[in-house]
This record gives C-alpha cells, structure tokens and sequence, in this order.
C-alpha cells in the first residue's frame, strides 16, 4: 500500500523502532527562543551534558522583544532576564543566536524559512505550538515542550509515537478577494478546535497547489488551532522556486540531489488517509472570529450566533461565555463590530506578501480616527524588505504605526497589549481571553480585512472600500 | 521525574471545555526561568472571582483536577504542566486533551486520564454533592475509584511504565547512542546546517 507524505518524512527519520515502544525520531532542525528554553539548558547544566548537535540548532528573540526603541535597554527587567538567559545560555553552549538588533533576528517561524533551513522532507520542532508553520515545505514540524526541548538538545531525537494521517482537500478557485487566511479560519471553524486531534493534516488540491509560500504557511501555521499535531503540503515548484539561492539552501551538486528526493514527497495514490475533509474554494468568504477560539468564526456577512442555536451543550456554554467576555449580541451584524486597535503581523500573518496586500489597500486611505494600528513585520528581513518597496511610507502615511520586528501583540509579552475591554482585528492566530492583554477582545482576520477595518473602523473587507487592486509593483 | 503509582484525593470540577494554555497560566508567567513558583498563575484571570471554583474554601488542599473537555489547547508551554503541579494537582481528568498538553503531562508526571464524558459528569456531580468526597486514580490497575463509580483508563504500556518508574526519557534514549550515531552517518549530506560543523 502507498504512504502518504507524512509517513515517508516519518520513516525517513526512524532512528529506532521497537516493538511496543514510541519511535525515535531524528531531528533535522530545532529552532530555540527566550521563553521555552531557559529550563532546558538548566537541565543540561544539571546533568553535565552537551548540545549534541549545535549545526542543527539556531535561537532567536521574539516574543519579549520591543517594537520600539530597540537600542534602549529594555524597560520590564522580567523580560530583559529572559533575553539575557538565552544570551548566556547561547554563549555558554555554543547555539548561534540572532538577537534583537541583529539582521536575521525576528519571529522564530519566519526566521527559519527565510534562511532557508526549513525544506522539505526535514523534521522540524521547536518549543511553539506555531511550529506547523514549517509544514508549508512539506517538512514534519511539530511544537514540543520544555522537557522536549532539552531531549532534542541532549540527543537530536524524540520518542514519539505516529500520529494519524488526516486530509484537508481544498478544490477549486478561491474567490478573489478571499485568502489563505480566510481558508484556514473556515477549514477550523468546520472541524473545530478539536478537530484535528491525534492527526497530521496535509492539505492538497488544486486550490492549494495555486498557493503561494507565504500563504501555505499562513494555513499551516493554524494547524495547531484545529488541535492538529502539525499540517503539510507536499513541495512542488513553487517551494523549490522559493528556496533556491538562499542562505542554507543546498548547492550544486546538492541542490540536485535535494530536489530528485523533495520531487519523492508526495502521498501515493493508493495511500490512504484515516480521515478525509473536502471544500469547496467557490463557497469560500472572507472569515472572522467572534468568540474566544479560532473555531468560533463565521464569514463575515454573517451575524453573531446565537448560542440556542448549539445543540451541544458545551458548545452552547462556550458559545454563552464568549459573548459575554467578547460584549457581543447574538444577532448582531459582525460588520457593526467596531474595533480600537488593528494589528498585522505575528507568524501567522506578518511575512512580506501579508505587508503588500495590506498595504495596497490601505494606499492613498487613512486610518479611522480613533483607531491605532500596528504594523509588525516578522522579521527584520522582511522589514528591509517592505522598507525597500515604500510600504512602510504607506503605512505611516495612512497613519499607522511601522514597528520593529517581534511577537509583538500576537501575545502582549512585550509593552504592545490591548487594554482591558479593548477590541482589536488582529492577524495573529489566537483570540483566546486576555491572549492580547488582560481583558483584551481579539477577532481573527486576514491582513486584507485587516487593512479594511481599519480604514471604516469597524470589522470590514475591502470590497466595503469598494476596493480596487492597486497596480503592480507597490 | 516523581514516579506515579497511585493517588487519592479530593478533587476540584472544573466545568468548562476548551479550557486553552492562556487561562492556565497567561503569558506574562512565562517570563520566568525556573520550573517552580508558577502556582500563583494558575488559572489567574479567573481567580479574581472570589466564586471561581479554586477560591472555594471546600477546594483548599484538593489534588484531582476533573475538566471539560479538550484541555489544555493552545500553546506548547510546559509552563501549564508546572502551574497545576505547584498548586499541588497531581492528576487532571478530561474527556480529551490537547496532544502536546498532554505529552508535556506525562513528561513531568502530572497524569492525565482520559474518561468517557458520562463518567466525568458523574464526577461532577459527585464533588459538587460533597467536596469531601475523595477520588482514586490507580495507575497500576489503571482504574480510576470514586464512590459508585469504578471507570479504567487506557494509557499506553510504554507512558504507563515511565510514570510507575519516574524514569527520565534523556536517559533511557542515550541508551541507543549507537542507533543514533549509525543514523547521523547516513545522513544525505544536502541536508541543511546551522552552522559548519
Ligand atoms: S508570533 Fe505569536 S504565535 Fe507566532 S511565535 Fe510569536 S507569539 Fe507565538
């Protein structure tokens, strides 16, 4: 019987296998920052050991990093620690570290793609759920905790046991003003946040394969929303294109050798998935969340639910609490939804393509009074980038605010917080109560709805502005 | 890693599901560079409601936390594992929990045991009948014992022996340094690098 992409790059990467215990896995790349690894290097120094393997370990700050003022030293001494551990730590071991200030620093999800360290048929983790994002390259990448961290330091494997295979086949055109975002957010809102439990999602057809890299990423980077273990793509041209020439991608002779595998990475067509989910790209809308997880989402035309209309009695419950932290109505137009703050970035949502099309659309508009927005590339790369193609004149002509790269307000551990009671359209990947700041009301958009929103002031898609794509090149 | 065998304690019903890895413990918390001192954390946004189960008076000293289910969502911090174990949890059950959630778990010999949603609103009403009313959680017998109710869990043979033995995964894996090493041998040499080795 055929495999599916998941099980090759799984048994590619068998170190042991033993009757009645979990696989040990080799990893090809572990990506390291401040927040889930200074108990990881502790235990090492406890026990006397080593990095095993420091040409496949990198480390960067994100997600206590300032958006402003990065040549200051920074203001929460808690936070400043923790960079500061990871410093002494990079130093100590020998793990090369981009920290804040450094050109390759930036959100750990972006950094890795850009360099070109994740590729195809590698096994990737780091300690971040959002470690799914790599699966865009048809890598297995996978979050893992803490213990696991210092298990991957120490020996370069996991035990773990194989996840089922699930398939997310997405065909068809999608409508054109309707994004990778909007597709995850309504793949997630169908199967729940629980939906994807136990499994790796690969989603395949057509509509995927037109996708760009940023936008597969963007979808991947959800997976673990849906509760899914990691999500794949199987590599095409496309990500060979998006490779080629960078940093830490293969050469010559190499590159060769690496491609004739990658092209290997595709399920066979006898293969067969434990669970299959078909859409429709067609019926596709652009998607936001109401509620308090990113399952609690409906396309944007649609009014808050009412939570009667649950037959589930947690769901109803869930659906009860949501409203009352969110301070919606059942019933409510989600277009009436008027927010104070719009932010775009995080590693969902913040790499150059998120930029241009926010950008675009927010060219020649403002900003609604009363309204601040945010730009937060991922990175610093992507950040010369935009700075290169004017965007972040754009920006700050709409009268938006161009920051520094980071996590920024993904999570608000960083100064960059919602105020209690304050509504933000934010492009990250989590709406979850306080996850922006302590009483803080998140709704989950794509950077177009995004930009959108923050022209009217309240939750909008471009074709509100009846919008039309700016021409090439800005 | 403290090994499990078996624990009895009163237990805390928690009645919500989706409860996600920000409420356990916010991410401000996780600034912090020890394993221990987490307690204060857990679950703070709803602590400052003097009615939150956990501020119940009847709850003080309770060790069995029984959830809704899918617990533990969200993110990957191990720092969730911490904040319940230094509260004093030494066993959530749930009708499911979010995979990494769960394998962080059993790492740090919190156990988490899977029961039918049925079996864990009997639990419910249990505690909520009388919170002095204690629950047994037999990892030998993989059982879990509470009056009238009588409910066996499935963990896998291999989990379930790492926990009756507190044994640390570093370890036992370092046992198969030579399968390790004849792994890395063969490693196509396009594979990428950090650094030059
Ligand atoms: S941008 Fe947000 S989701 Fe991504 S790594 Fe940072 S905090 Fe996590």
């Amino acid at each position: 019987m055929g495999r599916t992409l998941a099980e090759k790059v799984w048994d590619d990467h068998v170190v042991r296998r033993a009757e009645g215990e979990p696989d040990l896995l080799f990893i090809d790349l572990h990506l390291l920052h401040e927040v889930t690894s200074p108990q990881a290097f502790d235990g090492l120094r406890k026990n006397g050991r080593q990095v095993r393997r420091l040409d496949l370990t990198i480390a960067t700050e994100d997600h206590n990093t300032p958006t402003l003022d990065i040549d200051k030293p920074i203001a929460d001494p808690v936070s400043r620690a923790q960079l500061e551990t990871l410093r002494k730590n990079c130093a100590e071991f020998g793990v090369r570290l981009h920290p804040l200030g450094d050109v390759e620093q930036g959100v750990v999800h972006v950094v890795g793609p850009q360099l070109g360290l994740t590729q195809p048929g590698t096994t990737v983790v780091c300690g971040d759920s959002h470690t799914s994002t790599h699966g865009a390259f048809g890598a297995l990448a996978f979050g893992i905790g803490t213990s696991q961290v210092e298990h991957v330091l120490a020996t370069q494997t996991l035990p773990l046991a194989r996840p089922k295979t699930m398939a997310i086949t997405v065909e068809g055109e999608l409508p054109d003003d309707v994004t990778a975002k909007d597709l995850i957010l309504a793949i997630i809102a169908r199967i729940g946040t629980g939906g994807g439990q136990g499994y790796i999602l690969e989603y395949r057809g057509s509509a995927i394969e037109k996708l760009s890299m940023e936008a597969r990423m963007t979808i991947c980077n959800m997976s673990i929303e849906a509760g899914a273990r990691a999500g794949m793509i199987a590599p095409d041209q496309t990500t060979f294109d998006y490779l080629q020439g960078r940093d830490h991608a293969p050469e010559g002779a190499d590159w060769d050798a690496a491609v004739e595998y990658w092209k290997t990475l595709r399920t066979d067509d006898d293969a067969v998935f434990d669970a299959e989910v078909f859409i429709d790209a067609a019926e596709l809308a652009p998607f936001v969340t109401w509620g308090t997880n990113p399952g609690q989402g409906a396309p944007l035309s649609a009014n808050v639910p009412d939570p009667a209309s649950y037959e589930d009695a947690s769901e109803r419950l869930a659906a009860e609490k949501a409203l009352e932290y969110m301070g919606l109505t059942a019933g409510q137009p989600l277009r009436d939804i008027n927010v104070d703050t719009v932010f775009v970035g995080s590693c969902t949502n913040g790499r150059i393509e998120d930029l241009r099309s926010a950008a675009s659309i927010l060219q020649g508009r403002k900003v609604a009074d009363g309204v601040r927005m945010l730009v937060v590339p991922g990175s610093v790369r992507v950040a010369l980038q935009a700075v290169e193609e004017g965007l972040d004149k754009v920006f700050k002509e709409a009268g938006a605010e161009w920051r520094h790269a980071g996590c920024s307000m993904c999570l608000g551990m960083n100064p960059d917080q919602l105020a209690p009671g304050e509504r933000s359209a934010s492009t990250s990947n989590r709406n979850f109560e306080g996850r922006q700041g302590k009483g803080g009301r998140t709704h989950l958009v794509s950077p177009q709805v995004a930009a959108a929103t923050a022209v009217l002031g309240h939750l909008a898609s471009p074709a509100d502005l009846s919008y039309t794509p700016a021409p090439a090149g800005v | 890693m403290e090994a499990f065998t078996t624990h009895t304690g009163r237990a805390v019903p928690l009645r919500r599901s989706n409860v996600d890895t920000d409420q356990i413990i916010p991410a401000h918390w996780l600034k912090k560079v020890t394993r221990d001192g987490f307690e204060d954390g857990l679950f703070e946004a709803w602590r400052k409601d003097a009615d939150f189960v956990l501020n119940r008076p009847e709850r003080s000293g309770a060790s069995v936390l029984v959830a809704g289910p899918d617990f533990g969502t969200g993110s990957s911090r191990e720092h969730a594992v911490w904040a319940l174990q230094n509260y004093g949890f030494k066993t959530v059950i749930s009708s499911r929990f979010a995979d990494i959630f769960r394998g962080n778990s059993l790492k740090n010999g919190l156990l988490t045991v899977v029961l039918e949603q049925s079996v864990v609103d009997a639990l419910w009403e249990l505690t909520e009948a009388d919170p002095t009313v204690e629950i047994t959680v037999d990892l030998e017998k993989r059982q879990v014992l509470a009056p009238g109710i009588t409910a066996d869990f499935e963990l896998d043979e291999n989990a379930r022996w790492r926990l009756l033995n507190g044994l640390d995964d570093i370890s036992l894996t370092l046992q198969n340094e030579a399968d390790i090493a004849a792994y890395e041998a063969g490693r196509p040499a396009f594979k990428p690098r950090t650094i030059q080795a």
